[in-house]
């Protein structure tokens, strides 16, 4: 931590949090920092401590050992203050299914200490309207499909202005319009100042609508930072695809580049191509100071490791073309690969992703 | 990072008590920081009858409370209309009371109520007081109902409150079923006491009413046993069978001689001592005594509720 306060400029800091059950380490000492105004995606596999990690921010459960700042308040104390401002879906959406989707809007801001009854029915209307729900609005909830539901959970989360939100797997169950819909949503309350925190497996969600993204693995965060700095700016790859692998592989080492095989590509027939690749040099380093990884948003566990490295030399990708065709490798198919989140993941949490711990 | 408020210590605050200079704790935040007008929050206090007045709302919106409250109901009319068909009772055999009836319908909420307490009245508290934590947690509301937030306390003050006034309602449908069947099918006047006097029907439904709130305050144990169970699991049909068990247990105990030593501590000992309200005049130690009895069953099951729902992880 720098001088200061930085933890006024964050909304979820946590130092060591631990929670163990009687038989399992759920989770295992993490250092979270959620800037505020980010759209943080809380990434990891099935059971690897997401949801768990929201249960004890929220105060639903207490935490084994560590420390945690929401909002700027330490927590679980200041619990009463600091969950008003707080909206949340936590592991799907919860309703009683004999209420219509309105009233249980209602029975659940009755519970908010906070929440001014005189303003109730416009709030809930206007939260159902939000998400699209005011055609179903009097219907009972029995009767609603799951995405249905899972909208009638963020309009919960959203029936009081909130500085964070807190979305557990926010388009569970949401057919692809819906959770275009989710994506739009988080965006504009995003630019309403609202700092948001999705947890999610799918990371395809998070790439397309965060700024930030921590990784859980196994009870342990394994990675956090902005989505650039985990995607490991630069680093990316050529791909060749040659019937002379052996000479693309001799052509790309004079280069000072390390191929290696990657086997037969999936898309052809018998006629011998196969595939070489190799990383290519951090062409756009030195980095951008603008868009430096903030110390005090990822203290520890920044994965940005070499931007530092300022290579002085730079290969273009048509350079390699060039010089391939020169040595005589009949090139048959040529791409640049910037380096996926998945790719990241898949390094990060050592199995295929969506893998049950 | 403690709010400057050097009077309270924020962390030992009731939580029912809202304080009127709440914007203080957010001194440490720069004040542009909020993204939204603070009076917004804070702008009143909601010690909870709100929060009692949804809990009622969704309580008697379900089906299933006005079905049990039906069928308690009914206790009272089935009778009626057996006696009603039947020759007549002799005296000492039946229920209590049961012989009256033909003699002075008023008497068929009594007999309900007789009818009523040893079965049908802690089947239905034990739905009701087994559900409450435990039915929420089972929805998956209960975490909605922490985090919005309810406040543990305030959530199971309320959630008792809750089953209480379900037990008054539970009662007062048996006596009023009764009173109306009564009126309905046998002649009604002028009422003789145990005690041997007589007393008008105004005075009598006094009495009705006085024997119900005697039943009332019966239950209350009972509820404050089931809100401690419904804290311990997730499965509310396990809550009520327990609650509904433990009641049977008690009673089941309190007719065995040989525990005469433990019979004042059963919360179902009590449970048909009202006869003293049917004397003049009115011998009040029945019900004071049982008063006493339920308020201990209330305190202690009350603080292992809290003890145990206070610190629970809501995992569900």
């Amino acid at each position: 931590m720098t001088a200061g306060s930085p933890s006024a400029e964050l909304a979820i800091e946590t130092r060591g949090l631990t929670k163990r059950f009687s038989h399992q380490m759920a989770v295992d000492g993490i250092d979270l920092a959620v800037p505020r105004g980010a759209v943080f995606g809380f990434l990891g596999p099935n059971g690897s401590g997401k949801t768990t990690t929201i249960r004890v921010l929220l105060g639903l459960a207490a935490a084994t050992s560590g420390q945690m700042r929401v909002l700027g308040q330490d927590m679980p104390r200041n619990l009463r203050e600091v969950l008003p401002r707080v909206g949340a879906l936590i592991e799907g959406p919860a309703f009683y299914p004999f209420l219509s989707g309105a009233a249980n809007l209602h029975r659940l801001d009755t519970a908010d200490r906070d929440a001014p009854s005189g303003t109730r029915g416009a709030r809930v209307h206007r939260a159902l309207e939000r998400v699209g729900l005011t055609q179903a609005a009097g219907k009972k909830v029995r009767a609603y499909s799951l995405g249905m539901k899972q909208r009638l959970g963020i309009a919960n989360a959203l029936l009081a202005p909130r500085e964070l939100l807190v979305l557990d797997e926010p388009t569970n169950g949401l057919d692809p319009q819906g959770t275009r819909e989710v994506r739009a949503l988080v965006r504009s309350l995003a630019a309403e100042g609202t700092t948001v925190f999705v947890s999610s497996h799918l990371l395809a969600e998070v790439e397309q609508m965060c700024t930030h993204a921590a990784v859980m693995s196994a009870g342990r965060l394994v990675a956090q930072g902005t989505l650039d700095e985990l995607r490991g700016v630069g680093a990316s790859r050529v791909q060749i695809r040659t019937p002379d692998a052996d000479g693309a592989r001799r052509v790309l080492a004079r280069l000072g580049l390390a191929p290696e095989r990657a086997g037969q590509p999936d898309n052809t027939g018998d006629d011998g191509d196969g595939l070489v690749s190799a990383a290519l040099p951090d062409h756009t380093a030195p980095r951008d100071p603008a868009v430096a990884p903030d110390h005090s948003v990822a203290p520890d566990h920044t994965v940005v490791r070499d931007h530092t490295i300022v290579r002085d030399h730079t290969i273009e990708p048509e350079a390699i073309v060039a010089a391939l065709v020169g040595a005589g490798v009949r090139v048959r198919g040529f791409a640049v690969q910037g380096s996926s989140l998945e790719d990241r993941f898949v390094a990060l949490t050592g199995e295929g992703f969506d893998v049950a711990q | 990072m403690l709010p400057s408020d050097s009077r309270v210590p924020s962390d030992s605050r009731v939580p029912d008590e809202v304080p009127s200079d709440v914007p203080q704790e957010s001194t440490s935040d720069p004040p542009g920081d909020l993204s939204f007008d603070p009076l917004v929050r804070h702008s009143r206090t909601a010690p909870g009858w709100e929060l009692l007045a949804s809990e009622l709302t969704v309580l008697f919106r379900r089906r299933r409370t006005w079905a049990m409250l039906l069928a308690l109901a009914a206790v009272p009319v089935l009778i009626a209309v057996a006696v009603r068909l039947s020759s007549p009772v002799a005296p000492g055999r039946g229920p209590a009371f049961l012989d009256r009836i033909t003699q002075n319908g008023l008497f068929v909420g009594v007999t309900g109520l007789v009818v009523s307490i040893p079965l049908f009245l802690p089947l239905t508290i034990g739905v009701i007081a087994g559900d409450t934590i435990a039915g929420e947690a089972g929805l998956g509301t209960l975490r909605y109902l922490l985090v919005a937030p309810a406040g543990r306390v305030r959530l199971l003050l309320v959630k008792y409150a809750g089953a209480a006034v379900f037990c008054v309602a539970a009662t007062v449908a048996v006596a009023v079923a009764g009173v109306v069947i009564g009126v309905l099918l046998f002649p009604v006047g002028p009422v003789t006491l145990l005690s041997g006097d007589t007393i008008g029907v105004g005075q009598s439904v006094l009495r009705l009413l006085l024997v119900a709130a005697y039943v009332t305050v019966s239950l209350l144990g009972l509820s404050a046993v089931g809100l401690f169970i419904s804290t311990l699991t997730e499965v509310p049909v396990g809550a009520m069978a327990a609650t509904i068990v433990l009641s049977v247990v008690s009673e089941v105990l309190d007719a065995l001689p040989q525990l005469v030593w433990l019979h004042p501590w059963l919360f179902s000992h009590y449970w048909l001592g009202f006869a003293d309200l049917l004397r003049q005049p009115v011998a009040w130690g029945s019900f004071a005594d049982n008063a006493w009895l339920q308020a201990g069953y209330v305190a202690v099951f009350g603080a292992l509720a809290y003890g145990r729902f206070a610190t629970k992880d809501v995992l569900s």
